[in-house]
């Protein structure tokens, strides 16, 4: 099996299997206050960790490329409230324009 | 399900309505993260039916997203499936909620645990003092699940047309839909914090350690550190 399939059987089977937990294990252990303080900071923690990977890194090399013109243009749509879809078809057009111009 | 009827028959059907309003507002602000989603996850190398795989069954767009960026970029197994369910972990804990306001039982409870996301869990909570956390939950599961699946579909097909992901810009599909995603969570200062935190030592990482883990060492140690320090 290739090592896409493995990746997507694991990642789909380990999250339903996280989604049961909360239906099964005592919620009372799951409510703790130190437990909700983790969950509640891993998602934005993980989320800003990958932006910068993604963003910044090219295997163990870290450089400010296209994707960075990319995310700078997603940064300002935001901060301008621009709906979803213009923030990511804003940030790929930027990054597609600074690619082709060999940034 | 009776429990949940109102007294006055008037008074429900508005309550049905503005669900359902509610639930369709929320399921169609979904759609261009799917779109994305399904485009990038192509892109990136996945096949159709793994992408809409992925969709069907784990269905949680951050986990998705996240698992796709860091094989796209050459990580690890370890690293994009320790990214992807750690990002999950939130729904056990939302489920724990569900559990305690929608009470579903039986067979009932194997699809409810399914579709415990971020969307359904804040419309259940939300009409919970209403007297409707149970409608609203389902309504709301069924309508993001729906729409999540065919904006996931039609963003793949739209992304096999398309070339490598640097000349489509692509690459930055990943980075931007993540900060669109967390941006109101940044207002609130330690929240700030822990993604600056996570940030700083991801990037101190990649030169050090192998591609893809930098996320799950900045993201782990930052939550931690950042909970900790907040005793």
């Amino acid at each position: 099996m290739s090592r896409l399939w493995v990746a997507v059987i694991i990642a789909s089977l380990g999250c339903a299997a996280l989604k049961v937990s909360g239906y099964v294990v005592p919620s009372r252990a799951l409510q703790r206050d130190a437990v909700q303080r983790v969950v509640e900071a891993l998602p934005v923690a993980l989320l800003s960790a990958l932006i910068a990977v993604s963003t910044f890194a090219s295997g163990h090399h870290l450089a400010a490329d296209s994707r960075a013109v990319g995310l700078a243009v997603a940064v300002a749509l935001v901060l301008l409230r621009a709906p979803f879809l213009v923030v990511v078809v804003g940030a790929c057009a930027a990054a597609a324009g600074a690619h082709a111009l060999h940034v | 399900m009776a429990a949940e009827t109102a007294a006055d028959p008037r008074d429900d059907a508005a309550a049905r309505r503005r669900i359902r309003n509610r639930a369709l507002a929320i399921a169609l602000s979904v759609m261009p993260f799917g779109l994305s989603f399904g485009a990038v996850s192509v892109a990136a190398g996945l096949t159709l039916l793994q992408t809409c795989m992925l969709s069907l069954v784990l269905f949680s767009g951050a986990s998705q997203f996240a698992l796709v960026s860091i094989v796209a970029a050459g990580g690890g197994l370890g690293s994009a499936l320790a990214t992807a369910l750690l990002l999950g972990t939130r729904n056990g804990l939302y489920a724990t909620r569900v559990a305690d306001l929608v009470r579903p039982r039986g067979w009932r409870r194997a699809v409810a645990a399914q579709v415990t996301i971020d969307e359904s869990t804040a419309m259940a909570i939300a009409e919970t003092e209403h007297g409707y956390a149970t409608r609203a939950f389902w309504t709301t599961a069924a309508l993001v699940y729906t729409l999540w699946n065919l904006s996931t579909l039609a963003g793949a097909l739209a992304g096999r047309g398309l070339g490598s992901l640097p000349a489509t810009g692509l690459d930055a599909a990943g980075p931007a839909a993540f900060f669109a995603l967390i941006a109101p969570r940044l207002r609130v200062r330690h929240l700030r914090v822990t993604g600056l935190v996570a940030v700083a030592l991801a990037v101190t990482c990649v030169p050090l350690l192998p591609v893809g883990s930098p996320v799950v060492v900045g993201g782990v140690v930052a939550a931690l550190a950042v909970a900790v320090a907040r005793r």
